[in-house]
């Protein structure tokens, strides 16, 4: 009998933080292009001391303007898909729930394609055009999870499993319409459609994006961690967590706002990336147990450790070409939950 | 079972000094429809229904089936509002209050749901410190102590570090039970948490809930169908019938059997035993 105290978590996430470093760390290292541990270390200690110009142009241009960015957007992914799967699981009290299956991913997929669709046909100023692709994928993340939500509530309530099979038609809906564009549209970004279908995070923004989406991520996940308590007992059942105390419907809609930003800023730049929302939460439970005062945090870190992972591994793996980093998280993912499903109940 | 339970007649302070004086709740002409469509007829409606209950009281719903029984425990919960009248409790209006605080002060045990993802059963009692910390708070030494003292109130000390999935009906009843302790509520309401125990296990939650009851002067209600156990038990019943509260009093005074056949629709015989309790037999139709 041994509560959740405060320096069990700072410990937990600080191991966390340790391996998300070293990862990050291998992330800069691997690539088309090799770059020594011993310059990236120098190159580290340089910026540190503040004596950037000293690093070496094509270094510099490769590790400060193509992988760190990626790696930070990969970071910035993981953990908010992360968060609101574990939001959406322990709202919807369905251990299944995340951005992918309830079809807020497909919906942003479909957003970005149309807008690659409609791009060759309208003028736009460059600046805007840039952030065309991402509004659209937000816009249509937004659009799908209203629509998610209203299909799932009945009599002025939301019911988990109506919600959820909503999420699922939709999300197969939306995969059909997907498909028929690709398949009648005449468009020469037939690559570029299947990169967010799958998700990819090769796309590079200017630096207000990054912190845009830091700001977003810290300002939803808090909203989200404030709840925590109330969303352990929410798992116990929506009676008994009236009758505990915690206010159900403030509750409910504040963490399915929360989550689905999260989601919605985490597709506009990546696309559909599946899988991470559903097995990070998994794997993290099975580590440290199902308390969300761990959860959550633990579930952000794990989720970009998860993710520049399998980004890197899109990157290398076929250099010089790439692959979509949904389809190493899906590769990876799946057998992972599958073994580790098989080994809880064994 | 702890062998503690086999004790045959539980002991029972005199009533006077068992009961507190002060009305601890009131139900004052609460009634409730409940309707599919709001511009629909109502498909259930709970006629108004007043009582009262002192600290340390039981008082046990009785009825068929359909009859208004845990919409009338929802409805002192404070999670429906009710349609007219008012539910107080130490004077103020139940559904008024916030939800926490509410559950400062109701505990509720019924039938549970099942569990999302495993627990320890001082987890699952922990839940009960909820309302009383922040939403973000660590437990602290005294919530460790409050539930691990439920625990052993209910008999269940030896539980504490076992899986929730593990126990075995009565035992998880027990936890359940732990659990709205550990909330330390002044109203105590329970929907028919009898159900799927065996006979033992019955006993030994009600003779709890008396010894629980008593000692720290909880009112609790409690919704059933188990006519003699409520008879034995009970201070006060409360008879329900399509909606309407039909006679409330003290089971002496309820267990009539012309009362009883019209309400329950079986053929039954009562007899006064000698502590003034009344025995209900069912008549198989011959």
């Amino acid at each position: 009998m041994r509560p959740l105290t405060f320096r069990k978590l700072v410990f937990e996430c600080f191991f966390l933080l340790v391996i998300l470093f070293f990862v990050v760390v291998v992330a800069l290292k691997f690539g088309a292009v090799p770059v020594s541990l011993y310059a990236l270390g120098r190159d580290l200690l340089r910026v540190l001391l503040g004596q950037s110009s000293q690093i070496s142009s094509d270094y510099g241009l490769i590790i400060q303007n193509i992988r760190m960015p990626r790696i930070i957007l990969g970071i910035i992914v993981g953990a908010s898909l992360s968060v609101a799967g574990t939001s959406f699981q322990a709202l919807l009290r369905n251990p299944l729930a995340d951005p992918y299956v309830l079809g807020v991913s497909s919906g942003a997929a479909l957003g970005a394609i149309l807008s690659l669709i409609a791009e060759p046909h309208v003028a736009l100023p460059p600046a805007f055009g840039a952030l065309l692709t991402p509004l659209s994928a937000f816009l249509g993340a937004t659009v799908t999870i209203s629509a998610v939500y209203f299909l799932g509530r009945r009599k002025g309530q939301i019911e988990s499993n109506t919600l959820l099979l909503g999420g699922v038609i939709t999300a197969s809906f939306l995969s059909a319409v997907i498909v028929f564009l690709m398949s009648t549209v005449n468009s020469s970004n037939t690559r570029g459609m299947v990169f967010w279908l799958m998700g990819n995070l090769s796309t590079s923004f200017q630096k207000s994006i990054y912190w845009v989406l830091a700001g977003g991520f810290f300002i939803a996940a808090g909203v989200i961690y404030a709840t925590a308590n109330d969303l352990n007992i929410l798992l116990a059942g929506e009676k008994e967590a009236m009758h505990l105390g915690v206010d159900v419907r403030r509750v409910r809609f504040v963490v399915y706002i929360a989550a689905s930003l999260l989601t919605g800023l985490a597709v506009s730049v990546s696309g559909a990336v599946g899988y991470v929302g559903l097995f990070v939460p998994h794997v993290m439970r099975l580590m440290f147990g199902s308390d969300h005062r761990t959860l959550l945090p633990t579930s952000a870190l794990g989720g970009a450790i998860a993710v520049v992972v399998a980004d890197t591994l899109a990157r290398i793996v076929v250099a010089p070409n790439e692959l979509p980093v949904g389809a190493v998280t899906a590769v990876v993912g799946a057998p992972l939950f599958i073994y580790l499903l098989r080994r809880r109940f064994a | 079972m702890s062998p503690s339970r086999g004790s045959a007649a539980p002991r029972r302070p005199p009533e006077s000094s068992r009961l507190g004086t002060e009305i601890r709740l009131a139900v004052e002409q609460v009634s409730y429809a409940y309707a599919s469509n709001p511009s629909h007829a109502p498909l259930f409606t709970l006629e108004a229904t007043s009582f009262q209950a002192r600290p340390g009281e039981i008082v046990a719903i009785l009825g068929p089936n359909a009859s208004g029984k845990s919409t009338l425990l929802q409805l002192i919960a404070g999670v429906l509002p009710p349609l007219s009248g008012r539910v107080l409790l130490n004077g103020s209006v139940i559904h008024s209050l916030s939800p926490r605080t509410r559950a400062q002060r109701i505990a509720m045990v019924q039938q549970e749901s099942r569990l999302l993802f495993p627990a320890r059963v001082w987890e699952f009692v922990l839940q009960g410190r909820h309302a009383h910390g922040g939403s973000l708070r660590f437990e602290s030494r005294d919530d460790m102590l409050i539930a691990q003292n439920a625990l052993i109130q209910v008999g269940a000390g030896e539980l504490r570090d076992r899986w929730m999935d593990q126990l075995s009906g009565g035992e998880k009843q027990r936890v359940v039970l732990a659990r709205a302790l550990a909330q330390r509520p002044l109203l105590l309401l329970l929907d028919e948490p009898t159900l799927h125990l065996d006979i033992a296990a019955q006993v030994g939650l009600l003779d709890a809930l008396r010894r629980l009851s008593a000692h720290n002067h909880y009112t609790v209600i409690v919704v059933t169908h188990e006519l003699n156990l409520a008879a034995e038990y009970a201070d006060q019943i409360l008879l329900m019938h399509g909606g309407r509260c039909l006679r409330v009093g003290p089971p002496a005074a309820i267990y009539r059997r012309e009362l009883l056949e019209q309400v329950f629709q079986v053929p039954l015989k009562v007899e006064m035993r000698g502590h003034g309790r009344p025995r209900v037999t069912i008549l198989a139709d011959s």
